[in-house]
């Protein structure tokens, strides 16, 4: 709760009660599940099949967010747009996407507008692409684009927030020295907004590490399909779940280090 | 266009409407801003002269009324305003310096984006108005690590960056404490000695007396004395404006 200066959290506490015990809790944990790897045969190879995924939840995770956060900048230019036809587009796509569960999405792109998208381009390109088909479109693609789609949605809003806290003055001050539309957004009002929702958006790129683990609904590799795979083949369900469980902690709580770093990084002239 | 003086008018405000809502801010008001001299307006709050000096740079759009600056009327489209505005510097009340650059990026901001020079022309020059205003030793430092009154001059340097041909000022001393705002008007005086052309919108009675050439007095959105200040300050003729300035001089 609120301390008595006022404060959210412990202001002026002592060492003991301010350092990271949740850290160190995990971190116990995890020096269990590598104890356990390294002497149990079970553990080792659910690990190495693990493993072996992690370049997939990596990859979808890397590619899908930078798009989505670009795919949500400009979403979010068109929402806080004067231009009403701009404005109802960003807006149509905002409630669209974040009206219909991830998983929907995934299906519809997968199995609706991939085909379609394919039959568009026979009709437009005729002989020369007959050879194109559904299959050459990887599941892994259609997860990322799928992925894209869903969050896209959700980094526009955080962009508009970002952007509608900014003091009026800041852009009175761009657009009073001469600064084009244009100019104001990359030099004065996008770096600062950008600072302002950084934790924002580390909590998307977690989030969107956690739900790539849906490509394993169109049986792409990542470590969810592979510890499931390897669970049901050899019923080692609660092994599987535990080693599973501990490499998605370990990656988001790298991730929530790291926005944390670039937000300490930045927090001193954020004003 | 001359003035009466054979001065140019740099910029000039002719039948200025500003209407927010049922409340009319600024009604029907022509003024003309003339090189190297000083234009202060004054009045009570709420009377309508931010409104009218934002009008001047469109930061408010007029509902009607024309805004020429040099002899050609500025059309409120984009790219006129845009050039419009790179050539008439803004100073607001509260200074909004961009918090996540660096003083002198604050100030070689604009040459460097706007009149496209090179980062290194831009910062030299950025240094050489940081010294005018007295703050060669806070180029590197960010903007909340300044004082109100340094921010204030770095603004004004920000402003001059752009080499504009009027400066205008927005009540630049209202948020500071009496010592602050001392180290401000000392900028301005400088500015105004150097044949600056300004246009002051301010509470400092005593800083327009002593600088300013022209006195606007306003009053429920229409200028109802104007003059030189030996007239306006110190004999004027309305009910409003005998009552304003009788009150016991500010420091």
């Amino acid at each position: 709760m609120i301390g008595p200066d006022g404060r959210l959290s412990p202001g002026n506490v002592g060492r003991l009660s301010r350092a990271p015990w949740w850290l160190l809790a995990l971190g116990l944990a995890g020096a269990v599940f590598a104890w356990r790897a390294a002497t149990s045969e079970v553990y080792s190879e659910i690990l190495s099949r693990i493993l072996s995924g992690l370049w997939v939840t990596l990859t979808v995770t890397a590619v899908a967010f930078p798009l989505a956060v670009a795919l949500g900048l400009a979403t979010a230019l068109g929402l806080v747009s004067p231009h009403p036809v701009r404005r109802n587009i960003a807006t149509l796509y905002v409630q669209v996407a974040r009206g219909v569960p991830v998983l929907v999405q995934i299906f519809i792109v997968a199995f609706v507008l991939v085909p379609l998208g394919v039959q568009g381009i026979h009709w437009i390109g005729g002989e020369a692409v007959a050879g194109l088909r559904d299959s050459d479109v990887p599941m892994g693609a259609r997860v990322v684009a799928a992925l894209v789609c869903a969050y896209g949605a959700f980094e526009a809003e955080t962009v508009r927030g970002g952007l509608t806290s900014l003091a009026r003055g800041q852009a009175e001050a761009a657009r009073a020295l001469g600064l084009t539309q244009r100019q104001a957004l990359r030099h004065v009002l996008l770096p600062q907004a950008f600072r302002r929702i950084l934790p924002m958006l580390g909590n998307d790129l977690i989030s969107l590490l956690k739900d790539s683990s849906l490509v394993s609904v169109l049986g792409v590799r990542d470590i969810t399909q592979e510890a499931r795979l390897y669970a049901s083949a050899n019923f080692r369900y609660t092994e599987s779940l535990a080693m599973l469980t501990f490499f998605y902690l370990a990656l988001t709580l790298l991730l929530a280090l790291g926005v944390k770093g670039l937000e300490q990084r930045y927090r001193r002239h954020a004003a | 266009m001359d003035g009466a003086d054979g001065r140019e008018v740099v910029i000039e405000a002719r039948g200025i409407v500003k209407r927010f809502g049922a409340v009319t801010a600024v009604g029907g008001i022509s003024l003309e801003i003339r090189a190297g001299r000083v234009t202060a307006i004054l009045g009570p709050s709420g009377s309508g002269k931010s409104t009218l000096l934002r009008c001047l740079n469109f930061l408010e759009v007029p509902d009607a009324g024309e805004v020429v600056f040099r002899g050609q009327v500025v059309r409120a489209r984009d790219r006129e305003l845009d050039a419009l505005r790179s050539r008439v510097g803004m100073v607001f009340q509260q200074f909004n310096l961009f918090p996540h650059l660096r003083v002198l990026e604050n100030v070689a901001l604009g040459p460097r984006v706007i009149l496209g020079k090179s980062a290194d022309e831009a910062r030299a020059l950025a240094r050489g108005l940081l010294a005018r205003v007295g703050l060669s030793d806070k180029a590197d430092a960010h903007p909340s690590q300044l004082s109100g009154g340094q921010q204030q001059r770095a603004a004004i340097a920000r402003a001059l960056a752009m080499e504009p041909a009027v400066l205008l000022f927005d009540e630049p001393t209202s948020s500071l404490d009496p010592e602050l705002t001392g180290e401000v008007l000392d900028v301005m005086r400088a500015l105004a000695r150097d044949g600056m052309t300004m246009a002051v919108v301010t509470h400092e009675v005593a800083f327009a007396r002593a600088v300013a050439h022209e006195v606007l007095f306003m009053d429920a959105g229409q200028v109802v004395e104007r003059g030189p200040p030996e007239k306006v300050i110190d004999a004027p003729s309305g009910e409003r404006a005998i009552r304003f300035f009788s009150r016991p001089a500010t420091p």
